[in-house]
């Protein structure tokens, strides 16, 4: 792939979304292709030459009855197809062993773990600033709040996206499919720290993810 | 409405001898605020793009000096800060849609057109339309003095998403943000009284024979277009209103703290911002609709389609707004209805787009300035709505949503369409509005080096949302994924730069044509619609002691049986000539 594409997938349900992307990418990149295509064979055939009048009409039925329901029909299906991966990625919940919260400020994401209880609220509670730490493989649940303005927790290798609200409790999830770091930019305009309010995902193989537990709750 | 005989015209005329302060700032001719309006525009257009001009400096060379621009951010010698940068990007939006594009399309456009086009003297209300227009300047002034208040103008976005634009603490503005909200409040009000006015003229003042169906097209997107006005702008102008009242008030509209809501914004905001984008675009497709069958010498192919057509855009515009929406936190049930509407609204657009294509078959197609932008307008359309069903899909929007993707989007629709239309619509009407020809050459020097630079300055920030650069951040290179973008942004940062300095050559044509220009016959172009049949200029109520009568359609281009190629509508066709309309 080319490195001015789409950056690595690396989520359970990326492949989904980027299917619809070359889907629509293929269609409208075939579409443009004709109609520019037509529009300068038009220009180049049909332009003024001195004794040729032009073609006197108002229209054809039906051509203009098959230029509306041709585009209606791609455009319906295309809803179609969209519907069930839109509902997967934001309408269900899969089963997770891991829920984190994720509280964003101006201009940081604070990041707490229930700690090995399972439990938010009580003393085993963990926080961290800019740091997301999962485990491969593993669906993972965010529950997203704001405390001042409006955020947008952005994954882009994920092709991961969710506004934190203030005053909302906003459930999401992901699940990587590769270890590795990936950047965790805010994308919600939040005030003049808005460009540099970053963090990073660290998804790590099931072992190091262990590890890294143990480490914090010793 | 009974038009006025030639005995009260000539009483007019002389009751109104006209000083100069009521011939050129306080007239109440439809065609000085027109002219007014396009002035409006144009000036703001120039304030609008040198903002554009700093947002690429920043984006190609972050953080290093704006060579010659220390005297002005002295204290960080010449680099733009990242709360002016806001700034910025806040009001080169702002601008560039209230005060710009409203401006010329609807403002100039709608006065200059409507009445000259369906037959009218003027307005149904020439005394409002005063008003709307400097209402409209009163706004203007308010919206350019939040540069000069404590903090600087408002920093939130042109959308002003609460609670970040609510509270003066998170933006560091104060009565910049006000401003914007007063100026807007304004700028709304100048707006309704324009849209009251084209709504009345175009159903009461219609000349003998000009039935609804018998209308120009850019008559019909101007009468849609004010409907949509009407209808949108008391929604801005609540929303703006509860901003302003939780910013200085003490109220919590938008506020969770207080009990407000966020999110309520964002629906007041979008339920008023999408019909506003079809506000933008459907005076250039009238436009375009109008200038491609005069040149292409040929009648519209399916007008009733067209007017059609803009009728859906107008009903479906009020249920997309939730697409701006789909990652917000608003239920994702609902983003799945808006899904199909959006995917539908597209469907209009692209009836449109063949019908454009079809009346360019078979035509004779002449080359001149007006029409080079009008297919320009086409061309940069179908990019723009074909980037738009990228958003329409709601998984797809999550990876796009908030980046350059949007930013290419938008500016392909409203740049390369509204700003392309504007051009063409003032290449074509300008013999009629200030009575001598633009220059041919350097108008196609302006277009041709509009149309290459606008694609290198925008069509690359296509690849910049793919790779996943977010829209308004500060500095690029502050991201890993981005870096190997960044030759990206330097190589947009010179097109815009050309594409600014492309836009010299307008200037110079404008003003050289408007006082050395070749004096314009009544109809160069050798048009049909009512307008050339009036002097170039028309003078105060158009047309002498007769109202001209409609005998058909607008578009009788190249109708058989007839020496000329074009029959205007006041004449009749001859028989047997086969007349659809």
């Amino acid at each position: 792939m080319l490195s001015w594409w789409l950056p690595e997938d690396v989520s359970s349900y990326g492949k989904d979304i980027d299917f619809l992307f070359h889907l629509i990418y293929y269609i409208t990149g075939a579409t443009f292709v004709l109609v520019a295509a037509a529009m300068i064979a038009f220009l180049v055939l049909y332009r003024h030459k001195e004794g040729r009048r032009a073609t006197y009409t108002h229209g054809n039925t039906t051509l203009e009855i098959v230029w509306t329901v041709v585009p209606t029909l791609i455009l319906v299906v295309l809803t179609f197809l969209s519907v069930p991966t839109w509902a997967r990625i934001k309408m269900q919940m899969p089963k997770t062993d891991l829920t984190v919260q994720v509280n964003a400020k101006q201009f940081n994401w604070i990041v707490t773990y229930p700690g090995p209880d399972g439990k938010f609220g009580t003393e085993d509670d963990k926080t961290f600033d800019n740091e997301i730490h999962v485990p491969v493989g593993k669906p993972v649940k965010l529950v997203l709040k704001a405390q001042d303005v409006i955020h947008s927790l952005f994954l882009p290798n994920l092709r991961f996206k969710q506004d934190a609200v203030p005053g909302r409790e906003i459930p999401a999830w992901f699940e990587a499919t590769k270890t590795g770091k990936y950047e965790m930019p805010c994308a919600e305009l939040c005030g003049f720290g808005h460009s540099g309010m970053r963090g990073w995902l660290f998804v790590h193989t099931p072992e190091d993810y262990q590890k890294w537990v143990k480490q914090q709750w010793q | 409405m009974s038009h006025p005989t030639a005995a009260t015209v000539t009483a007019h005329e002389a009751h109104h001898e006209l000083a100069f302060v009521r011939t050129y700032i306080f007239s109440t001719d439809h065609k000085m605020i027109a002219r007014q309006f396009l002035f409006l525009g144009l000036f703001m257009m120039v304030i609008g793009g040198l903002l554009a001009m700093l947002i690429r400096w920043q984006l190609a060379w972050p953080e290093t000096p704006v060579p010659g621009l220390g005297w002005l951010l002295r204290e960080t010698e010449g680099v733009i800060p990242p709360e002016t940068y806001n700034m910025l990007f806040t009001m080169h939006a702002t601008l560039m849609i209230f005060f710009v594009i409203m401006p010329i399309l609807a403002g100039a456009f709608g006065n200059f057109c409507i009445p000259l086009m369906i037959g009218a003297r003027d307005m149904a209300f020439p005394r409002l339309n005063m008003l709307s227009f400097w209402t409209g300047a009163v706004a203007g002034v308010l919206m350019l003095a939040g540069f000069f208040v404590p903090g600087g103008h408002a920093a939130a976005g042109w959308t002003s998403y609460a609670p970040l634009s609510a509270v003066p603490t998170y933006t560091g503005t104060n009565w910049g943000q006000n401003l914007w909200c007063i100026s807007l409040i304004v700028l709304a009000a100048s707006s309704m009284m324009g849209a009251i006015n084209y709504i009345t003229t175009v159903i009461n003042m219609r000349a003998p024979g000009m039935t609804l169906f018998r209308m120009p097209l850019v008559v019909w997107s101007l009468f849609i277009t004010a409907i949509l006005l009407l209808l949108a702008l008391p929604v801005l102008t609540s929303a703006a209103a509860m901003l302003l009242f939780d910013r200085t008030l003490g109220t919590h509209w938008f506020l969770p703290a207080g009990g407000g809501e966020p999110l309520l914004w964002q629906h007041l905001f979008w339920f008023f911002g999408h019909p506003e984008v079809y506000i933008l675009i459907l005076p250039a497709m009238g436009m375009a609709s109008e200038i491609l069958p005069v040149f292409a010498r040929k009648p519209i192919f399916g007008y009733r389609a067209m007017v059609y057509s803009m009728l859906a855009i107008c009903f479906l515009s009020w249920i997309v707004y939730g697409h701006h929406m789909f990652v917000s936190g608003m239920d994702p049930r609902v983003g799945i209805a808006f899904t199909l509407t959006t995917m539908v609204i597209a469907v209009p657009s692209a009836i449109k787009t063949f019908n454009w294509l079809g009346t360019l078959w078979g035509g004779s197609i002449l080359f001149t300035t007006p029409m080079l932008n009008a297919l320009a307008f086409v061309g940069m359309f179908v990019i723009g709505g074909l980037s738009g069903i990228f958003m329409a899909s709601t998984p797809v929007d999550i990876f796009i949503q908030d980046t350059y993707f949007i930013v290419a989007h938008i500016h392909y629709v409203v740049f390369g369409g509204s700003i392309f239309g504007a051009f063409a619509a003032i290449y074509y009407w300008f013999p009629k509005m200030f009575g001598r020809m633009m220059n041919e050459p350097l108008g196609k020097l302006h277009f041709w080096t509009t149309f290459i630079t606008y694609n290198v300055a925008f069509f690359p920030m296509h690849i910049l949302g793919v790779g996943g650069m977010m829209r308004r951040i500060y500095n690029p290179v502050q991201y890993e994924f981005l870096q190997h973008l960044q030759w990206w942004n330097v190589l947009i940062t010179y097109g815009a730069f050309a594409l600014g300095l492309a836009q010299i050559f307008f200037v110079i044509n404008f003003f050289w044509s408007l006082f050395a220009g070749k004096r314009a016959p009544a109809n160069p172009w050798n048009a049909t619609t009512l307008e050339w049949t009036a002097p170039s200029p028309p003078p105060h109520l158009n047309w002498g002691d007769r109202i001209p009568t409609v005998y058909h359609g607008p578009y009788e281009y190249s109708v058989p049986g007839m020496s000329e190629d074009f029959a205007p509508q006041t004449r009749p066709l001859p028989k047997g000539a086969a007349a659809h309309h």
